[in-house]
Order: structure tokens, then C-alpha cells, then sequence
């Protein structure tokens, strides 16, 4: 008998939970500028989720997936890529897709039952958010591959989630990843979560992390929770993806929310669970260093809370502005040209709504 | 001109606009240096290279969800399926993402792939691969789906398909690839799709069907000649969206229509026309529309296959039957 076959996971850490730094830092992270980027970032997140449940509460939005405790996984991948590079997010990366350009209004249509939320103006080649868990990794394989067979110097992101990991579409698609040595990260944002159903119930192996080892690519792990140390890591990975490595980041972190809106966690996990997840916030610790570090302020705190608060505002004013797209328009987009056999039933709705509308105006 | 067989004309097609457009892209299992297990994509490989005609990993949801991102990135990609047993794993990257690509971003990104495979009964081939579930993709909003059944269709077709701006499903019935041959110029021409393909005149009746069963549909048309019956034959040929305009057309003029195809008769795009007649064409019809289908069974092994195929008599005997209607 030999060992054929053995392999370590990393584990990595920049800022540990106590905000203690317990790596040498990267450049980035050298100077305050950056730092408060990406503390700015995960506020505006935060700050936008807490106004987008307010809303769903409130009957202004439909079912919600909040990314709550996790704005360091969105901001630490936002901030690693290029805009050329490409973002395939599941549902809970409304973090990374704000870094990257997609506006706050757009989230709220998407949610809010509105298809104009998935035309981003900026980030225009990224896709939208993928339901279907895992389905987008497949999706990812082809963007990568396309890159690589146009030998452009970019790379594709795709996040996926820790339920994600159990699915056939995630193995296919590492398994691709190594096979044609693709320039595609995936990051698994772990929270510990697939609805009710806890981590340990998804796989017994030790790490998701180390699933890329069976398909030849690289797997790490890293604090999901540390913003430091995500964007150091995707940063390194994309660097791994340009030479033909892909990479699979296993993001530790914890879904501080309900899964979405129409769920209540209170009737599968703890109250005690949740507090001890709550001391490892990413932002407060952020927050933390830059005060040691003398970067930061409680003056500032309050500028950047009013302005953030405002920006979220504003983007709440234009979604709720955004007039409905007149319903014959689902036809519209369904192929290029519609065909001459659903033009009637285009017309048949056209008219439907133009009798209701002259109704309701006669009323 | 040589004549070459419906899978010739497919490597034809696909030949054709590899060379014309770069971004074209084959991809699937054994599609490379077997050339596909049909030889579907002979020498294409030898021709194209290896990255553009793409021996995947042995995984079909991967293989659909890639040409998703390949479209998505401004390439062609044209996937093949081996067989289309193995194409229910594909149905979730087809329905939640192909045929819906474009309407979720509002035309930001689209989706123009091709799906192709193999498909249907009468070959003697081991389970799950002969069944005919073109209905279950015809139901799906965004998508066409295209079936070709002659050499010269299929090259017109499938040019048509990779020329299309969004997803087609092109399915092959397997059945006929090699059983006729006819001169196909390669020429590049494609032929229109979303339009039946009228056959052959008649008078007195409609026979519509497409793909394989296109064969046995003319030879029952043959046989109701020496009976001094005229028939209509209609090649569908795009099942989604359906041309309603030629078969509505052709039964005005025939009063009588039997609609034959492979797949189980309950929700086949049969019963879609048959819907369509009813609404649009009530007033032309002189007898009920028959069906000449596959039964709503479980597709047999081969044993038991000719049993469960459509035959030229049961075609004839329903045609008669809209005949003898009063």
C-alpha cells in the first residue's frame, strides 16, 4: 500500500475576530483609503438591507434575500476584480454587485418584480442573480471558456453557495474549471445555511473547500468575515485564474438573516447560535482596526452614516418612482424578433389592458 | 454533386459556418476526435481544432449551462446531446436560463445556442434511447425547436438555427440519418424556419407531421393516390412556434386533417394543432382530427417497438376514416 494522493486546505486570515492583525498585511490594506472603501461598502449594503426588508415589511417589495453579516464576502470580491473581469453571484452577493457598479435601484426592482432590475447600466456582461442554486456555476464555465479562447486578460467570479456545493452543477463545473484550466474563481459563500438544512447536514467532509482538490484546482479557505483577508484572497485567485488555475474560496462566514423574507429561522436554529455569530460582524470589525489603526473616527462615522443613509434614500425614491413597464412588454423580450405565431396573444393582452385601463378611467 | 444522408448534411452545415463564423463553437461528448457517435461532427476537429469542436467531460447540465455562458459572451455555441435520453438533465439550464436569458436582463445579454440530438424511436436501440419528447421543449416560452426530416432540411435548418439570434433546439430524428441520400449544394443557403414545409399537394385531406415519421406520413400519401384519395402532406419542421397559417390554410382547402407523430399521443404538439384547428378552423372541418400517434406508454424495448411506432396503415386508415365521416 502507498498514499497516492494527499492535500492540505489553508485556512486565511488577515484581521482575526478580534480585530487583531494576525498576518502581515497586504499592500492594499497599507494605506486607510482602501480600508474605508470597503468599510463605506459593506455600510451601504447593510444599510440598504435594513431599508429593503423595512420595505417588503411594509408591502413594497416582494420576497427578499438578505446578505446580512456577510458584506465582507461582496465587498472583499467587488474590490479584487477588474471591470472587465465577469460576476456570475447567486442571490445573497448584492455586496460585490454594488462594488461593481449595479445600482441600489436595480436590487429593489429585481426583488420588487420588476425585469428592468437585471439590465445593469454598468457591469453590463455580468449576469443576473441566478435562483436555480448552483445552475450558475455551469454558466461561469462557459464565460471563462470564451475568455480563454479569445486569450483576453480577464477572468470569470462565480459565487455559489454552501447548499450550492451539494448540487451536481457545482462538481461538473470545477471539474471543467480543471480540465480546461479556466480562468474562473468560485467563491462559496458558506454561511452555514441552506434554509434550515446546517452545513453539517450538506457534507461530512471537513471543508468544502477541498471539493476543488478532486476536481485538480485549487481550494482554500478563508474568513469570509474578514473583508482584509476576501479581497486579499480573490485577488490572489484571480491572479492563480490569468495563469490557468481556477480556484475554489471557501468564504466562512454567517447568515445573520432569515433565508429571505418569507422565512422565520427562529424555527431552526438558536437564539444562542445566532449572538455568538453576532460578535464576529465583519463590519464592526473593521471598524475596530481602523479606529486603533487612527484611521477613523467617531465624527466621521456619523458623516459616512448620513450619506449613506441618503444615498440609500435616493435609490428607494427611484425604485418606487420607476412606472410599471405596460404589459404587453413580457412579450417583447422573448425573442429577438416575435414570431408571427405570439403576435396575437401580444395584441390579445395589449387590448386586455387598454379595456381595463379605459374602464378604470370611465370609473 | 455527390448525394449525402441527413447526418452528412448536419457535418455539412455545421462545416459550413464553423468556416464562415469564428464564433461558432461545437462542443458535447465524443464530438472531437470520434467525431460524435453518429458522426454528426466528422472531421471537424481535424478542421476547426480542439478548442472550437470541444470534447466536454461526460456531464449534460454542464454542457447546456456553458453554452449559455458561451452565448451570453457573443459566441455560438452548438451543443450536442448525445442521445436525447440523456437531455433531462439539460431541461433546467433550457428552461430557467436559455429561453428566459433575454427577457430577465431585457435583451443585455442573449442567448443564441443551438442544442442538438438524436432523437426517437425504430432502430433497435437499448433503453432511453428512442423516445420523442419534443413536446416537453415545445412548451417552453423563448425557445424554438426545430426537426429537420431530409438531407436538404437539415442543412437549411440547422444553418438557420446557428444563424438565430436566440436558442433553438434542433432535434435529429435518428432514424432516417442514413436512410435516404439527396443532392444538398453547399451553398450556405439557409432554409427559413418558424414555416411548415407543404410536400406535396392534395385535396382531399392534411397530413401533417415532422421528423421521422415525415417518411411513413408521404408513403401513406402514396397509397391513398392508388385510392384515388388526394393528401396533403405538411412537414412541420418548426414545432415551436408553430407555423398555424400553412396548416389552417391547407385544411380550408382539404376540410380533413391527421396529424401523425412519434411521440405519445397526450399534450404531443398534436394535440396543439389539433387545439388550433378546433378554434381557428371549426367551420372548415368536415370530420374529427385524428390522431396517428405513439401510445401513452412507456416506450418499449425494442421487442416490442414496431408496435408502438406509427405505421403507413394506421396513417391510411385514419385518413380514410376522415373520409368516411359523415
Amino acid at each position: 500500500m502507498q498514499s497516492v494522493a494527499q492535500f492540505t486546505i489553508n485556512y486565511w486570515q488577515y484581521l482575526n475576530s478580534g480585530a487583531q492583525v494576525v498576518e502581515e498585511l497586504p499592500d492594499f490594506a497599507h494605506t486607510s483609503a482602501e480600508l474605508v472603501a470597503m468599510y463605506r461598502a459593506m455600510w451601504l449594503t447593510r444599510l440598504f438591507d435594513h431599508k429593503a426588508i423595512a420595505l417588503q415589511r411594509t408591502g413594497q417589495l416582494g420576497t427578499y434575500a438578505s446578505p446580512l453579516g456577510q458584506e465582507a464576502i461582496g465587498v472583499g470580491i467587488g474590490y479584487a476584480m477588474r471591470s472587465e473581469d465577469v460576476l456570475i453571484p447567486a442571490y445573497r452577493d448584492q455586496a460585490g454587485q454594488f462594488v461593481r457598479g449595479v445600482r441600489l435601484a436595480d436590487i429593489l426592482l429585481y426583488w420588487g418584480g420588476d425585469e428592468r432590475g437585471m439590465d445593469y447600466a454598468k457591469a453590463r456582461q455580468d449576469f443576473p442573480i441566478s435562483v436555480p442554486v448552483a445552475s450558475q456555476c455551469c454558466h461561469a464555465v462557459g464565460i471563462a471558456y470564451a475568455i480563454r479562447l479569445r486569450r483576453e486578460p480577464r477572468v470569470a467570479v462565480c459565487c455559489v453557495g454552501d447548499g450550492g456545493t451539494s448540487k451536481g452543477d457545482f462538481y461538473e463545473s470545477l471539474n471543467a474549471a480543471g480540465v480546461w484550466q479556466l480562468p474562473l474563481v468560485f467563491v462559496i459563500n458558506n454561511n452555514q445555511w441552506a434554509i434550515s438544512v446546517p452545513r453539517s447536514r450538506q457534507s461530512t467532509a471537513q471543508t468544502l473547500a477541498q471539493k476543488a482538490i478532486a476536481a485538480g484546482i485549487h481550494g482554500e479557505q478563508v474568513d469570509g468575515n474578514d473583508v482584509i483577508a476576501m479581497r486579499a484572497r480573490v485577488e490572489a485567485a484571480i491572479e492563480r485564474a490569468l495563469q490557468g488555475e481556477g480556484t475554489v474560496i471557501e468564504a466562512m462566514s454567517y447568515r445573520m438573516s432569515d433565508h429571505t423574507t418569507a422565512d422565520d429561522a427562529s424555527r431552526y436554529r438558536s437564539q444562542e447560535e445566532l449572538e455568538k455569530h453576532a460578535a464576529c460582524d465583519p463590519i464592526a470589525r473593521l471598524n475596530t482596526w481602523l479606529c486603533e489603526a487612527g484611521y477613523w473616527s467617531d465624527a466621521q462615522e456619523e458623516v459616512l452614516q448620513q450619506e449613506l443613509t441618503e444615498q440609500v434614500d435616493q435609490a428607494v425614491k427611484e425604485y418606487l418612482a420607476e412606472a410599471p413597464q405596460q404589459p404587453a412588454s413580457m412579450f417583447d423580450y422573448l425573442y429577438e424578433t416575435l414570431p408571427t405565431a405570439y403576435r396575437a396573444q401580444r395584441e390579445e393582452l395589449a387590448n386586455a389592458h387598454s379595456e381595463t385601463k379605459g374602464d378604470a378611467d370611465n370609473g | 454533386m455527390a448525394e449525402i444522408t441527413l447526418v452528412e448534411a448536419v457535418t455539412q452545415a455545421l462545416a459550413w459556418e464553423m468556416a464562415a463564423d469564428d464564433r461558432v463553437l461545437v462542443l458535447g461528448e465524443d464530438v472531437g476526435v470520434n467525431g460524435g457517435v453518429f458522426r454528426a461532427t466528422n472531421g471537424l476537429q481535424e478542421r476547426f481544432g480542439s478548442e472550437r469542436v470541444i470534447d466536454t467531460p461526460l456531464a449534460e447540465g454542464l454542457i447546456a449551462g456553458m453554452a449559455v455562458g458561451l452565448a451570453a459572451q457573443g459566441l455560438r455555441p452548438v451543443a450536442e446531446i448525445q442521445f436525447m435520453g440523456f437531455i433531462y438533465s439539460v431541461l433546467d439550464q433550457i428552461l430557467s436560463h436559455a429561453s428566459r436569458l433575454r427577457t430577465r436582463t431585457r435583451g443585455r445579454l442573449t442567448c443564441p445556442m443551438v442544442l442538438r440530438a438524436p432523437f426517437g424511436g425504430g432502430i433497435h436501440a437499448p433503453e432511453h434511447h428512442s423516445e420523442s419528447t419534443e413536446a416537453l421543449f415545445a412548451h417552453i416560452p423563448g425557445l424554438r425547436v426545430v426537426i429537420p426530416s431530409s438531407p436538404g432540411r437539415a442543412y437549411g435548418l440547422l444553418l438557420a438555427a446557428m444563424r438565430d439570434p436566440d436558442p433553438v433546439i434542433f432535434l435529429e430524428p435518428k432514424r432516417i440519418y442514413r436512410l435516404v441520400k439527396e443532392e444538398v449544394p453547399d451553398n450556405g443557403e439557409a432554409l427559413p424556419l418558424d414555416v411548415c414545409y407543404t410536400l406535396r399537394e392534395g385535396s382531399d385531406v392534411t397530413l401533417v407531421s415532422w421528423g421521422a415519421m415525415v417518411k411513413e406520413t408521404l408513403e401513406a400519401a402514396d397509397t391513398l393516390a392508388e385510392q384515388g384519395i388526394s393528401a396533403e402532406v405538411i412537414d412541420v419542421a418548426t414545432i415551436k412556434p408553430l407555423d398555424t397559417i400553412t396548416i389552417l390554410e391547407s385544411v380550408a382547402r382539404t376540410g380533413r386533417c391527421v396529424i401523425v407523430h412519434e411521440a405519445a399521443r397526450t399534450c404531443g404538439v398534436g394535440a396543439e394543432i389539433a387545439a388550433v384547428l378546433a378554434g381557428e378552423g371549426l367551420l372548415h372541418l368536415m370530420a374529427p382530427v385524428q390522431r396517428v400517434t405513439g401510445y401513452d406508454t412507456v416506450m418499449p424495448l425494442f421487442r416490442l417497438e414496431n408496435h408502438y411506432m406509427p405505421s403507413v396503415q394506421r396513417v391510411v386508415r385514419a385518413a380514410q376514416q376522415t373520409l368516411e365521416f359523415e
